[in-house]
């Protein structure tokens, strides 16, 4: 979770990951720092997020996302 | 003969009074209504904040939604003209804005106008209470020309504050005539909306569609963010033409987004601008989506959003850069050496892109040191007044003979389909307590901005959370390089060569 919340912070360093949970229903993230996380995602965790799990309820918060990664890690 | 948009939008009203002609997640209007909800805000203003006022700037504090395409309507009835405002903004910017521009009014278009802003109205105040008084427009039309100013947008500015530029009637009119003689446009149209309307892409949106008695439909920001919900909406719409920034399509390709969905939009246009775009992801569209026109559009604001086109002919070789094309009907490009001398006409020779025409736009609001250096004397007429803008984008004809993007001469840089002038992060890095002096360049192979500073402390977070306040975020700066001393160069300034090595 530390290295999703810094590789979040890293796009984004003016938003608190730790407590938001809106991000994409409050326009928080936009389509490049979409791009940026997922690209950085899928390096350093070695899974392949696509298309079908670009949803809000993925990335509305880190703990989504987090739970995102561990499922696909479980696949 | 047509000399205000307005005439588009009554035409379009009296031959389609009933057909949807804006569109947005919570609510349409016909032409009729849509005519009607402008003239009723002009009615309003012309009794209250703009009582007697013409050519003023009003400004309209915008949202993704189409009662901002409303305000902007009913301000142009009034015989102002409107500058889209967007208040997500960091509010300094929005501050220098509205210093520059001192609008005589500022009409709040948001959906949620819970926050209310200080000295604005609300667009539904103004139409709860609408009726139209007829005589009074009529009265305003009658005195109106075509190069009476019809909106302004804020683009970067060098030294920290960002600068008006002031199109008028006529130039969006020349514009759309231009679009359809070239391109077929007809009222089959249902256009997707993604620009923000205080990004001149979204006028080709609202001006030819009103031309042509088509459909605009405002698709939500954050679907850009969800590329196969943003493919199931334009399917749900039924749109059928994209003018969209290169970074909105490339949302789609990178994600290869087309290939996930059951059904696919039916388009018959994508036309994109704002950045070079990437072959491979024009590609991967052409694969999946074969049959609409794909058009690469070139153009700054400041001559009215395009001035070279150039029609994708199937897949493209990865390894040659897409043209800008050629020059629109009515529009005259020259390309200029290094002193704005000379003509530059030799295929593969690179000079300064120069515009001449009706598109041209008055000028930057209130500022005529920057207009001047901006619109100058065309050197190769001498005998009668004839202007060119220089755009400070430096090309060169291929051997078809269709124009190439090369570079910027400038400090100036193209970036998420934003123009940014890199001084104005500057000023707003220097103005930060603990950075002595900063420098920012632009990695153009990674695309990102890249910052160099002096300073003792090295604190990237408390760096973005400033500038956040200032800039809009497309102006950060994307990688922070900390040094204990900046290079110099022999004058004394910052060695811009020797930081490039370093990228």
């Amino acid at each position: 979770m530390e290295e999703l919340l810094r590789i979040m912070s890293e796009v984004r360093p003016d938003i608190d990951f730790e407590t938001e949970t809106r991000l994409i229903d409050d326009e928080m993230l936009d389509s490049l720092d979409i791009v940026a996380i997922v690209t950085d995602v899928n390096d350093e965790f070695d899974v392949e997020i696509n298309v079908n799990d670009l949803l809000p309820e993925n990335f509305n918060s880190a703990k989504a996302l987090y739970e995102l990664i561990q499922r696909l890690q479980y696949e | 003969m047509t000399r205000n948009v307005l005439e588009f939008l009554e035409r379009s009203a009296e031959l389609f009074p009933d057909k949807t002609a804006l569109r947005d997640e919570n609510e349409q209007l016909t032409y009729s209504e849509y005519m009607e909800q402008a003239k009723k805000v002009a009615t309003y203003l012309l009794a209250n904040e703009a009582e007697g006022r013409r050519n003023r700037p009003i400004a309209v504090i915008i949202d993704r939604n189409i009662r901002s395409i409303v305000a902007f309507m009913g301000i142009v009835y009034s015989g102002n003209f409107y500058v889209p405002i967007d208040n997500t903004m960091p509010a300094e910017r929005v501050k220098l804005i509205y210093d520059t521009l001192d609008p005589v009014a500022v009409i709040d278009a948001r959906s949620n106008t819970a926050k209310e802003v200080e000295g604005s109205v609300t667009l539904d105040s103004i139409l709860e209470s609408g009726d139209i008084d007829e005589q009074k427009l009529a009265a305003v039309r009658a005195e109106a020309i075509d190069t009476d100013p019809l909106y302004g947008i804020f683009t970067s500015g060098s030294t920290g504050v960002p600068k008006g530029v002031v199109v008028c009637h006529r130039s969006v009119i020349d514009l759309v005539e231009a679009f359809a003689d070239t391109f077929g446009f007809d009222s089959e149209m249902v256009h997707a909306n993604q620009a923000p309307f205080d990004f001149d892409v979204s006028v080709k949106d609202i001006y030819n569609a009103m031309r042509n008695s088509a459909t605009v439909v405002v698709v939500p920001k954050k679907l850009f963010s969800l590329p196969k919900l943003l493919l199931e909406f334009l399917v749900e719409y039924k749109i059928n033409t994209l003018i969209w920034a290169v970074s909105a399509l490339r949302i789609v390709s990178d994600f290869k987004a087309l290939g996930a969905v059951d059904e696919l939009p039916k388009l018959r246009y994508i036309m994109f601008s704002g950045e070079v775009m990437p072959i491979k992801a024009l590609n991967y569209w052409i694969d999946n989506v074969p049959e609409p026109m794909y058009v690469n559009l070139y153009g700054p604001t400041e001559i009215t959003c395009n001035c070279s086109y150039y029609i994708v002919n199937g897949k493209q070789d990865e390894l040659k850069a897409l043209p800008i094309g050629k020059p629109f009907v009515n529009t005259r490009i020259y390309l200029l050496d290094e002193k704005r001398e000379k003509l530059v006409t030799k295929p593969g020779e690179v000079g300064e892109l120069c515009v001449s025409g009706t598109s041209l736009s008055l000028g930057y609001w209130n500022n005529k040191a920057k207009t001047d250096e901006a619109f100058f004397r065309n050197p190769a007429i001498t005998e009668y007044e004839s202007l060119l803008y220089g755009t400070g984008d430096m090309a060169y004809y291929n051997e078809e003979g269709d124009l190439v993007f090369a570079s910027r001469r400038d400090f100036q840089i193209k970036h998420m389909g934003h123009r940014i002038e890199l001084g104005e992060i500057e000023v707003a890095l220097n103005a930060i307590p603990f950075i002595d002096t900063s420098c920012c360049l632009y990695d153009e192979r990674r695309g990102k901005i890249v910052c160099f500073y002096q300073s003792e402390t090295e604190d990237t977070k408390a760096i973005v959370k400033f500038l956040a306040d200032k800039l809009p975020k497309y102006m950060w700066p994307n990688v922070y390089k900390r040094y204990d001393r900046l290079p110099m160069n022999k004058n004394s300034k910052i060695d811009r060569v020797k930081l490039k090595e370093e990228l």
